[in-house]
């Protein structure tokens, strides 16, 4: 090949132009840069809970603070309750992803039923985090506020720290639980929507990716909340 | 419009994605990871494995978590490789942040006067 036919030749890799370099659907993409900016921002959260733990000279212990079974027991199963929650979100999850792949298939029927058990799994989890707080709440705890000095010093803790872990517990919960209200709703959006045929009638499932994607993302957060405020 | 979406499902023909085995074997590896987390948590004292470490392992298993996560249940591991890069790379300023703010934090702990 002479030099003038390579400088004819089309070129053909990802970024010559042409088309798009992610192969991937517009809407699928800002999806994913959505999700990175919100992964900031809960990082933002999370990394300023870990300069505070770090900073501070106690921290309420998790062992302790988390150590009840609402409905069933008050004290003494740390980590239970929380556990049963994240196997929660993560089924959810799975139930997430086995919409995508019969939306693949273009299968109607599946996608339908496992968009209803995953709007089940994300309403069990804010039932879960209700009666937690809800139990944090009849403990002492809430924004601004703790219980009184013999409790926290039961906890490992004292004022300044309790009040930081107090009001950093409700934000950060708070914001993810808000997210998962939030995914529960366009859940039943895009539930409705398959229902009734626009994705039958579209001829692809590409709308359950997207959803799906963000459904993951709440997922993943909680992974690291968990690990941050149950285990560590 | 009909004509893009078209091809961009015949590209999804070409390369490998989620089975129904393969969905339920993510799973039970996440599954895995958690109920091992439990047990450093709750089985072994610390006397036998020393709070840092033991804090160690959750950050390390949760990371495990998360690539599975993102990899296999959020698709990226079988998206275009420009993607995988650009949303991955982003994280260096989180990591960046992480050890700016933690190390502001232990300068806070070692010289508060309380």
């Amino acid at each position: 090949m002479d030099t003038l036919a390579k400088l004819d030749e089309v070129k053909t890799t990802p970024w010559a132009g042409g088309r798009s370099p992610f192969q991937v659907e517009y809407g699928k993409l800002m999806m994913w840069f959505f999700l990175l900016s919100d992964a900031f921002t809960f990082s933002a959260f999370l990394i300023f809970y870990g300069a505070q733990r770090f900073s501070k000279f106690t921290w309420p212990d998790p062992d302790l603070v988390f150590q009840s079974i609402p409905g069933i027991t008050d004290v003494g199963a740390p980590l239970v309750f929380v556990g049963i929650m994240t196997f929660i979100l993560i089924m959810s999850s799975v139930t997430m992803v086995l919409a995508v792949e019969a939306g693949h298939r273009n299968s109607k029927k599946e996608v339908v039923w496992w968009m209803v058990a995953t709007i089940i799994g994300g309403l069990m989890f804010l039932g879960c985090q209700a009666l937690e707080w809800s139990h944090l709440h009849h403990e002492g705890f809430w924004w601004g506020a703790i219980p009184n000095a013999e409790v926290i010093k039961e906890l490992g803790a004292d004022a300044v720290s309790a009040q930081q872990f107090s009001n950093l517990f409700f934000t950060i919960t708070g914001f993810h639980g808000f997210h998962v209200f939030s995914g529960v709703i366009i859940n039943i959006i895009i539930l409705i929507m398959a229902a009734v045929g626009v994705f039958e009638r579209r001829g692809h499932y590409l709308m359950v990716e997207k959803v799906g994607l963000y459904w993951h993302f709440v997922d993943l957060v909680w992974v690291f909340v968990f690990t941050f405020f149950y285990l560590v | 419009m009909s004509t893009e979406n078209s091809n961009l499902e015949h590209a999804g023909e070409h390369h490998e994605t989620m089975s129904k085995s393969r969905i339920w074997k993510v799973f039970f590896i996440l599954l895995a990871i958690t109920v091992i987390e439990f047990i450093i948590a709750l089985a072994i004292p610390p006397a036998f494995l020393p709070t840092a470490f033991k804090n160690f392992l959750y950050v390390a298993l949760t990371l495990v978590k998360a690539f599975y996560i993102v990899a296999f249940f959020m698709h990226l591991k079988f998206e275009k490789y420009s993607l995988i890069v650009g949303i991955t790379v982003s994280f260096i300023f989180i990591i960046f942040f992480i050890v700016l703010m933690l190390t502001e934090g232990d300068y806070l702990n070692s010289h508060m006067n309380v």
